[in-house]
């Protein structure tokens, strides 16, 4: 049994003024989450990502369709006895939404006294979180006095406080720069390594699930039209949707703005290489072309690393007599799609 | 002047008695008003816990009561006045209709600060599991301290004016001392004193008011 199984879960709001027709946020969404795994919803904004990811703490119910989560059925529960079960689950956001009021170390000291936990426990838990987020030295400032890096290590510190199994991470690096990015992604993956912590993240850029989700599910108007492990929806994305998504990363040859530019500078037969894994490298597609002769320049593409693994797209122009002998031997070896 | 250092004692006497008016007021209406706003801010629609029919009464009787003019309200309200403080006249009932007055007015207040608060720490102190009235007491009031005390500085303001007219009443104070000495007996530098001495415990509550809000605003 999966740690979070949500089935056939819709989520209906009333339209806004007389007569509106209701907006249907999802659509019977079926999704399981395995226990230690970092699962990363990627969409464009209105794709039901936040309403999804709000399910599972029940901050939002769903109109119809059932969330369970660790063997609970939280969508049917009354707003009292999820106080406990929202406690097991930690939940960090792009804005942070640090209470103002408080000093970091007052922030991280909220969900325990929520929890009731013993004051004489929270000297040690609060220096023990503030040291895994490296900022022990910031104990007594108060959140207008931190960077946005700072802030969200400090929701993360926030959000372990109670010793959660799931962390929900609502667009958490959206709001940051690209370094402080990396920091914060960096910080997640050591919470779901170190700590054993589920994580389930949404997200709309396709750098913070290459990086650091194990899989992924791609949404598009409420449903998920997508789902499988990182690298192989990198390596063949099915769906329109996941195809865009991915080739905001990499681009599965030029795009056809670049194609007439290509030809003014190179000459040729242009076919594009599709690396989909290990068994295969750059250098042996190269090798084939060598043996007979065929010149070749690499024009366009490049190699990206997902979760270990390779893939990639590179796009060559080739020359010489026996081009289409090579192009018959390199598709025979991987596949092989002909620029036009 | 002559008269008006004859009129020393009965002068600070009056100023005695507005402060003593003011801050009586400033603490039972300040607190129907804390309570009354977080009525309104929490069944409004969106809000923690909406409910439209006990948002909709509180908002028809805040707006019922809210414009009629002090000096009519002061008057109309005596008898209920006579009624729960056992007088009629004098400084108890002008503080007890003062004070339901100073209910609607900084409800509103309340209402308004309240809703400065960002959202997102409050659906992060649900996703916490913090309950509502948790909310309320340790997140909502503490994040809106500084633009509250701001608030109640502003209804303070109000009172002193509102306490002018007590004298309608007879109750006390330094808006009866100005009438009674000042003008009907033409005598504009005591009225003038009287003016001086309301200016100076405005600017005084205005400074404190400022002063603790910058302490504790953190946005």
């Amino acid at each position: 049994m999966a740690l979070i199984e949500i089935r056939a879960a819709s989520r209906e709001f009333p339209g806004r003024g007389r007569g509106s027709t209701p907006v249907l946020a999802l659509d019977r969404v079926d999704l399981d989450v395995q226990e230690s795994e970092i699962l990363g919803i990627v969409g464009y904004s209105g794709a039901g990502k936040s309403t999804l990811l709000r399910l599972i703490n029940a901050l939002d119910q769903p109109t119809s369709g059932t969330v369970t989560v660790d063997g609970s059925v939280v969508s049917t529960l009354k707003e009292r006895q999820l106080l406990p079960v929202r406690a097991e689950i930690g939940m960090i956001f792009q804005q942070f939404n640090l209470l103002s009021s408080r000093t970091v170390w007052g922030n991280v000291a909220y969900p325990l006294q929520v929890a009731k936990v013993p004051k004489a426990e929270h000297q040690g838990r609060i220096s023990e979180l503030l040291h895994f987020v490296g900022l022990a030295d910031k104990a007594h400032a108060y959140p207008n006095e931190l960077s946005g890096g700072q802030k969200q290590r400090v929701g993360i510190a926030r959000a372990l406080a109670t010793n959660p199994k799931i962390l929900l991470a609502d667009e958490p690096t959206s709001a940051l720069d690209p370094q402080t990015t990396d920091e914060v992604l960096a910080l997640l993956r050591r919470v779901n390594e170190e700590l054993g912590i589920t994580i389930v993240l949404i997200t709309h850029e396709m750098e913070v699930v290459r990086t650091l989700a194990h899989t992924v599910a791609v949404m598009e108007e409420g449903r998920i039209v997508e789902q499988g492990p990182v690298f192989d929806l990198f390596a063949n994305p099915q769906h329109v949707a996941t195809k865009r998504f991915v080739s905001t990363l990499v681009e599965q040859g030029p795009p056809e703005h670049a194609r007439a530019r290509l030809r003014e500078r190179h000459e040729g037969r242009f076919i594009t290489l599709s690396l989909r894994d290990d068994s295969v490298t750059p250098s042996d597609v190269f090798a084939q072309l060598i043996e007979r002769g065929v010149r070749f320049e690499l024009i366009h593409g490049g190699i990206e690393d997902v979760n270990g693994r390779t893939f990639g797209h590179l796009t060559l122009s080739l020359t010489g007599d026996r081009v289409d002998e090579a192009v018959t031997a390199v598709s025979a070896m991987v596949e092989t799609t002909e620029v036009p | 002047m002559e008269r008006l250092s004859e009129l020393q004692d009965l002068f600070w006497a009056a100023t005695g008695e507005t402060l003593y008016i003011v801050f009586a007021v400033l603490v039972l209406g300040g607190l129907g008003g804390l309570l009354l706003g977080i009525l309104l801010y929490v069944t409004r629609g969106g809000g923690i816990k909406p409910n439209a029919p006990v948002s909709l009464v509180a908002n028809i009787v805040v707006n019922v009561f809210r414009p009629i003019p002090f000096i009519i309200f002061i008057a109309a309200a005596q008898p209920l006045a006579r009624a729960v403080t056992g007088t009629g006249i004098g400084n108890k009932p002008v503080i007890f209709v003062m004070a339901i007055a100073a209910t609607f007015g900084i409800s509103r207040i309340v209402e308004q600060n309240l809703l400065t608060v960002d959202p997102g720490v409050i659906e992060a102190a649900r996703a916490m599991g913090a309950s509502r009235t948790r909310i309320v007491f340790t997140v909502l009031l503490p994040e809106a301290l500084g633009p509250l005390i701001l608030g109640y500085t502003f209804a303070l303001v109000a009172l002193v004016d509102m306490s002018a007219v007590a004298g309608v009443v007879g109750g006390g104070g330094l808006g009866n001392f100005a009438i009674v000495y000042g003008y009907r007996q033409f005598d504009e530098v005591v009225t003038w004193a009287a003016v001086l001495m309301i200016i100076l415990i405005v600017q005084l509550a205005q400074f404190l008011g400022n002063t603790l809000a910058r302490k504790v605003m953190r946005r």
